[in-house]
């Protein structure tokens, strides 16, 4: 049941989830990354796609190796951040791997969804079962390769699943126009809310 | 690499006020060469008190630019890779036509009779130089403090002529506080008999009025924790008090002798009239909002300001920023790490230099 997704977008910059985010971009389109770290993601676009690429990110480190790799990005809080821009202002808006990170991602996803024509969601997935089994039978806050931190260190402030975000959608009625759940490297074809680590979806507003 | 001060001369230039200055001279600087596509041209903006000679050693001085640690092969901006220029401002005393000129009209220097100046015209006399070098659009202008309220400016009079813009530790318009900060500095020159109504030029200049203005400068240049880690409560020369008026503490010496020494190379009425353009300075006036003025702004912007800026917060890049973005303008923005307070831009330089650097080749990259 798990399909080898072809060797091009398996990986890129060693991450699976960029890869399929590197396919879903068009060309010459407008990308805004929250959440961009160091901007690796935005420059392989900019340089691959020819995109024009901006990026939010919180920490000055990071905004730092950015902008010195000739990235467009500025320092700001995420939940903060997004109300400045003007509607439908990027064909994408990205969320790579924060989404359990903000404050009010409800909000987030509206914000995102009035900048963006379409938005790029990758979040880890919390109805895997080696964190059901790992809450069940140690009865704690659930620890794997894929989520490593103790409760009190943990980045991630909610815990959602695949059936959560499926469910989130619907209550926006959003369209989702892509879904990709990933376990290692490969593609998930059945059963997502069990055996996705990570799910990326693409979704607009009708 | 020695590079000497030149100047043009143009017939006139019309003010923001109605006033008209003719002749008007320029001093500036260029570093670098320009390419045969003239695209890679990159203005230079100084700061309040700065001059044209921002790299290089001056022959006349034997000292280096102002932003020498920034400008030349190898640094920020790359003069192996881009023609940098830089002028002195108008209403300066480096060679720009300002109120220590003469004026033709009367044979004496303008003095106060010189006309208030805006950054305004400042940058539209900017604008005469580079017509006259013949460069169509600039790859960047950038500058500190004043440096890059004159960056703001250009990016917003002048949005077909600017590729890019990196205006570090500035505003978009001057608060009460910077005002405040000015005043001071004004009246110290002005409550000193020795000013004379502006009239001491052949006489004795000002001088005391013009070193307190600087201390006061010097002091919100620097931060609290830059002021304890260089000078705490060390006394001069001595191991005890002196118990009298004479300098005890090291930071007492070290704001008088940058007084004393700013007063051989700066002229009091030209602190006058700078300040004032400064103060003057405010991007929404007459448009409404930040997000109106820099509705026509084309350019490409990297703000950057300093966690310990205490006289430029980074609350007002952020301001600056945020308005860009309302506009949809290419924007990168961060706020670095620094205990160096406002200073921080010209003497903090290891991180700046990697933004710019970077800001710099994807900007040039992409014209062409």
């Amino acid at each position: 049941m798990h399909k080898k997704i072809p060797a091009f977008v398996r990986e890129l910059l060693g991450r699976r989830d960029y890869a399929i985010i590197g396919e879903l971009v068009e060309p010459g389109t407008k990308v805004l990354d929250l959440g961009c770290g160091d901007g690796e993601l935005l420059k392989w676009l900019a340089d691959n796609k020819g995109v024009d690429a901006r990026g939010v990110e919180i920490s000055s480190e990071r905004v730092q190796r950015a902008i010195s790799r000739g990235v467009s990005v500025y320092q700001g809080d995420i939940d903060q951040g997004l109300k400045d821009y003007p509607d439908q202002a990027f064909d994408y808006v990205i969320l790579s791997q924060t989404l359990q990170e903000t404050r009010h991602p409800r909000q987030a996803l509206t914000e995102m969804l009035r900048v963006g024509r379409r938005v790029i969601v990758a979040f880890p997935n919390f109805g895997h079962w080696r964190m059901r089994v790992s809450m069940l039978l140690s009865g704690r806050a659930p620890r794997t390769k894929l989520f490593p931190h103790a409760w009190y260190d943990s980045p991630n402030i909610h815990f959602l699943t695949v059936h959560d975000f499926e469910e989130l959608a619907a209550l926006e009625g959003l369209i989702v126009e892509r879904r990709y759940f990933l376990a290692g490297a490969d593609e998930v074809r059945a059963l997502p809310n069990l055996l996705a680590e990570v799910a990326v979806f693409m979704v607009r507003r009708p | 690499m020695i590079v000497e001060t030149n100047t043009v001369r143009f017939d006139s230039i019309t003010l923001d006020s109605g006033a008209e200055l003719a002749p008007v001279d320029v001093a500036y600087e260029t570093y670098g060469q320009l390419n045969a596509a003239r695209t890679n041209a990159i203005l230079i903006e100084h700061a309040f008190s700065g001059d044209a000679h921002a790299a290089g050693v001056s022959p006349e001085t034997g000292k280096p630019g102002w932003w020498d640690n920034m400008i030349g092969p190898g640094k920020a901006f790359d003069t192996n890779r881009y023609y940098v220029i830089c002028s002195n401002v108008l209403g300066g005393c480096r060679g720009t036509t300002g109120p220590a000129s003469i004026n033709p009209a009367t044979g004496c220097p303008y003095a106060m009779s010189f006309p208030v100046i805006t950054i305004g015209d400042m940058v539209r006399l900017q604008r005469m130089l580079v017509d006259w070098m013949g460069i169509p659009k600039l790859l960047s202008v950038s500058g500190g403090s004043m440096g890059g309220m004159q960056a703001l400016e250009w990016a917003v009079a002048c949005p077909d002529r600017v590729v890019s813009a990196i205006p570090i530790a500035t505003t978009a318009r001057h608060s009460a506080q910077q005002i405040a900060f000015n005043e001071v500095g004004r009246q110290a020159i002005m409550a000193d008999p020795d000013w004379n109504g502006g009239d001491y030029y052949g006489k004795q200049p000002p001088g005391r009025g013009l070193a307190v203005a600087r201390m006061i400068g010097h002091i919100t240049y620097m931060s609290d924790d830059s002021m304890r880690e260089k000078f705490g409560r060390r006394l001069r020369g001595k191991e005890n008090f002196g118990y009298d008026f004479d300098v005890d503490f090291e930071v007492e010496s070290y704001l008088r002798y940058r007084g004393s020494q700013f007063v051989n190379r700066f002229d009091a009425n030209s602190y006058l009239y700078i300040t004032k353009a400064m103060d003057y300075f405010d991007l929404t006036a007459g448009r409404g909002s930040l997000g109106a003025a820099f509705e026509k702004v084309l350019a490409r912007v990297l703000a950057i300001s300093f966690t310990s800026d205490w006289l430029y917060p980074s609350y007002q890049s952020q301001e600056l920023v945020r308005a860009l973005r309302t506009r949809n303008c290419d924007v990168a923005y961060v706020e670095l790490p620094s205990n160096y307070g406002h200073d921080a831009f010209l003497v903090d330089v290891a991180e700046q230099t990697d933004l710019v650097r970077g800001f710099l080749a994807n900007t040039f990259e992409k014209i062409q």
